[in-house]
């Protein structure tokens, strides 16, 4: 029986790799991809586009403007000199946002009064537009601490003092990367395992897989295989990448490590051979794959978190693999979970794997008679 | 082919008769129907219902060593807020157990001299704060919701202590915001849009990825070539219905943004019809280029599943700010058509006319329709020869 399934896992893996173009979306793209997605999804902004109106233009207004100017975050794209300016910088998104200083901005201050600055930001987008806000918010509260102290003023009666365990500088990347090898993971086995039958369908050579003494379980592990062999190595090999070339912490163990990837792989081969055994043409195959994958990346945590999505989406989550991989990863990657913290995220993977498997099987067999 | 009209044979016969038989195959295995009509009703659904960057009931440890009226005022401004469902943790150590576990995101921690400290003018009393930080935006907005929550207390506590000026002493410089185009700070209303020409990608690519390669597969498109089919005639032929059925599915995207999801659409009608249709060309066109390059369905269908979504969902300024990412990165978002579509939906959506948005943007899409249309035709004239 082994001696089929191997020689049936050699032809898959010959099919896949034999023609030059798949070779090389198979083997060369994930690793592309994870270069080029990685320098991508972050949410720390940097250039964000401001101009300024300065109304005022004494030494208090000008220090503010050097604020925003020096953070690093911000670069000024525009000085602007009439109240109509601004609705066409920001229109035309010449600059995401627009600081405009009163006239009466220094005289305020140094009367104690409250001296108002207003901000003006584009909210087309929102998340960057909340982003930029929140930055805005600390250099003004860092402006107001330099000016209280630099002119002894009464500071506040209490202060923040924040801590970020994990991740403490926030950095972004350090939770979109194990992201990232997640999704690329998913992408390859998909291809790999969800397009194999109706491949075969399309040229014809499925009827002669009947007429071999395989059996569908086979047939199903000996399409299996390539799936978890090729998944675990390109996982592997994106994972070192993720520690070494962008210096995402490794806090965990490479075994729990292992074992998550080990049980994704299974559910996530369970599904796309589920896909295969349905597909009659390769059209098809390719409409399941999206059908599966854009829900599963988008409903797994990857961008957006679970906890902000209304209860029956959140309900909805709980058969989707990503979601169990993606809190593997951050944990094993930034909180060095351990196998015990993680078992609620293991036996799930394990029965969805299970699940998918024996419905794939279920499917090839009813196909097959 | 003995009826008259045949034998003359005029090339808009021959496209309608090309398009006529796409049709056909088209109803035949019905997955570009659902490629065109289900995959953005169900994706819509998900997205515009599933996905919100708007936190709302954080779970927040609230740890007072020392607990007495000042500690209570604050707890209660947290209490009070939609953004926090704050848990009172009997200590700190109990507190960053919850915080391991996930059952918290943040914590609030007063020292047992906070209040004292409150009460003198030398020493701020400070509050401490412990944010989970894996998911390093979600932790940075939280940031900014606890310390709103802050300030407000330390505004309600001044006023009731009856100093006139002393807010005034203690926050020299105020920040107004205004938020354009999306007050609230709604993320349904840019996710959508966005969304649309993500799923318009896909649909278009999809569409078209698999039909030469199916053509070159079975050797239909050899046959077809020593008929009196000119090339163009055959692209045209190859576009339309795929063109006819990608607009339906951008009809019922943009209606269902709009009556189910409550996005406001304040440009014109027609920009938004011209410029999908634009799109539209540059997806279609890039399905076809696929095809004519792999030559078979099987690499086709690689090539369109790792070229269409996750580029579109990364490269595109969808979620991910464009003007944050390395400069060579910026230049390659150029090659990527939805960025151009995603500017010009979040503009015709939520701000209206802007031209000097509209037309850069729309300039751009088409070159790379030219490109993607022209090069597939001088590849498929290439390969026959």
């Amino acid at each position: 029986m082994w001696q089929r399934i191997i020689a049936l896992a050699i032809k898959e893996f010959q099919a896949l790799l034999r023609d030059p173009k798949s070779r090389f979306v198979i083997a060369g793209s994930p690793l592309i991809q994870l270069l080029v997605f990685s320098f991508a999804a972050t949410f720390d902004l940097s250039n964000i586009p401001i101009a300024i109106y300065n109304q005022d233009g004494g030494q208090a207004a000008q220090a503010l403007v050097a604020r925003f100017e020096g953070s690093g975050h911000f670069k000024n794209v525009a000085n602007i000199r009439r109240e109509s300016d601004i609705a066409r910088v920001i229109d035309a998104q010449k600059a995401l946002m627009v600081l405009t200083i009163g006239p009466r901005f220094e005289a305020d201050l140094r009367t104690n009064q409250p001296a108002t600055v207003q901000l003006i930001i584009d909210g087309r987008n929102s998340n960057t537009a909340a982003i930029a806000l929140s930055y805005a918010n600390t250099l003004i509260a860092d402006f107001n601490t330099h000016w209280q102290t630099s002119h002894q003023l009464r500071a506040p009666p209490s202060v923040i003092k924040t801590r970020a365990w994990f991740n403490p500088n926030l950095e972004s990347r350090w939770f979109i990367v194990p992201g990232i090898v997640a999704i690329l993971m998913l992408v390859v086995v998909m291809v790999v395992t969800a397009l194999s039958v109706a491949r075969e369908r399309e040229q014809g050579t499925f009827d002669q897989l009947l007429v071999t003494p395989l059996r569908p379980v086979e047939i199903l592990i000996g399409k299996a295989i390539p799936g978890f062999a090729i998944g675990l190595l390109e996982g592997s090999i994106i994972i070192f990448l993720a520690v070494n070339a962008f210096a995402v912490p490794f806090e965990g163990h490479l075994l729990t490590l292992y074992i998550g990837m080990g049980l994704f792989l299974l559910s996530a081969i369970g599904i796309g051979l589920m896909i295969s055994a349905l597909a009659t043409t390769l059209q098809q195959a390719v409409l399941g794959v999206f059908l599966f994958l854009v829900p599963a990346i988008i409903l797994s945590g990857f961008a957006t978190p679970i906890a902000n999505m209304p209860p029956f989406v959140q309900d909805l989550t709980l058969i989707n693999p990503m979601r169990y991989f993606m809190i593997i990863l951050r944990g094993i990657f930034l909180e060095g979970s351990s196998f015990q913290s993680l078992q609620n995220q293991f036996w799930p993977l394990a029965l969805i794997g299970l699940v998918t498997l024996a419905t794939a099987r279920w499917l090839f067999r009813h196909r097959m008679n | 082919m003995n009826h008259p009209s045949a034998r003359r044979g005029g090339s808009l016969m021959r496209i309608g008769g090309l398009i006529h038989k796409e049709f056909l195959q088209i109803l035949r295995d019905p997955s570009s129907i659902a490629i065109a009509f289900l995959l953005p009703v169900i994706l819509l659904l998900i997205f515009g219902y599933g996905v919100s960057l708007n936190a709302k009931h954080i779970p927040l440890a609230f740890v007072a060593d020392a607990p007495d009226i000042e500690s209570a005022a604050l707890y209660a401004s947290y209490n009070h807020s939609a953004y926090f469902s704050p848990q009172i943790a009997p200590n700190l150590p109990t507190a960053e157990r919850w915080l391991v576990n996930r059952q918290v995101d943040a914590i609030v921690h007063l020292p047992s001299d906070f209040t004292a400290k409150l009460n003198t003018a030398s020493q701020p009393a400070p509050l401490q704060l412990i944010i989970n930080g894996v998911d390093a935006n979600q932790a940075r907005l939280t940031q900014a919701y606890i310390q709103a929550g802050w300030q407000s207390w330390l505004a309600a506590r001044a006023q009731a202590a009856g100093f006139e000026n002393s807010w005034a002493a203690a926050q020299p410089v105020e920040l107004a915001a205004r938020i354009w185009f999306n007050p609230e700070l709604r993320s349904r209303n840019y996710l959508v849009p966005g969304l649309i020409a993500v799923i318009m990608t896909l649909i278009g690519a999809l569409l078209t990825a698999l039909v030469m390669a199916r053509e070159w597969e079975r050797g239909t498109l050899e046959a077809l070539m020593v008929t009196s089919v000119h090339i163009n005639e055959l692209l045209i032929g190859k576009l339309v219905p795929y063109f006819v059925l990608g607009m339906g599915g951008m009809t019922l995207s943009v209606a269902m943004a709009v009556w189910l999801f409550g996005v406001p659409f304040l440009g014109s009608l027609w920009l938004l019809v011209l410029t999908s249709a634009l799109f539209l060309l540059t997806a279609l066109g890039m399905g076809l280029f696929i095809s004519i390059v792999a030559r078979n369905q099987f690499v086709a269908s690689l090539i369109a599943i790792i070229t269409t979504f996750l580029p579109a969902f990364m490269l595109s300024g969808f979620i991910f700010d464009i003007g944050s990412m390395p400069g060579w990165l910026q230049n390659l978002t150029y090659l990527v058509s939805a960025r151009y579509f995603i500017v010009i939906l979040h503009t015709l959506f939520l701000v209206g006319d802007v031209p000097a948005v509209l037309w850069p943007n729309t300039l751009a899409m088409l070159a790379i329709a030219v490109f993607f249309i022209a090069a597939s035709r001088r590849k498929i004239r290439k390969s026959l020869e």
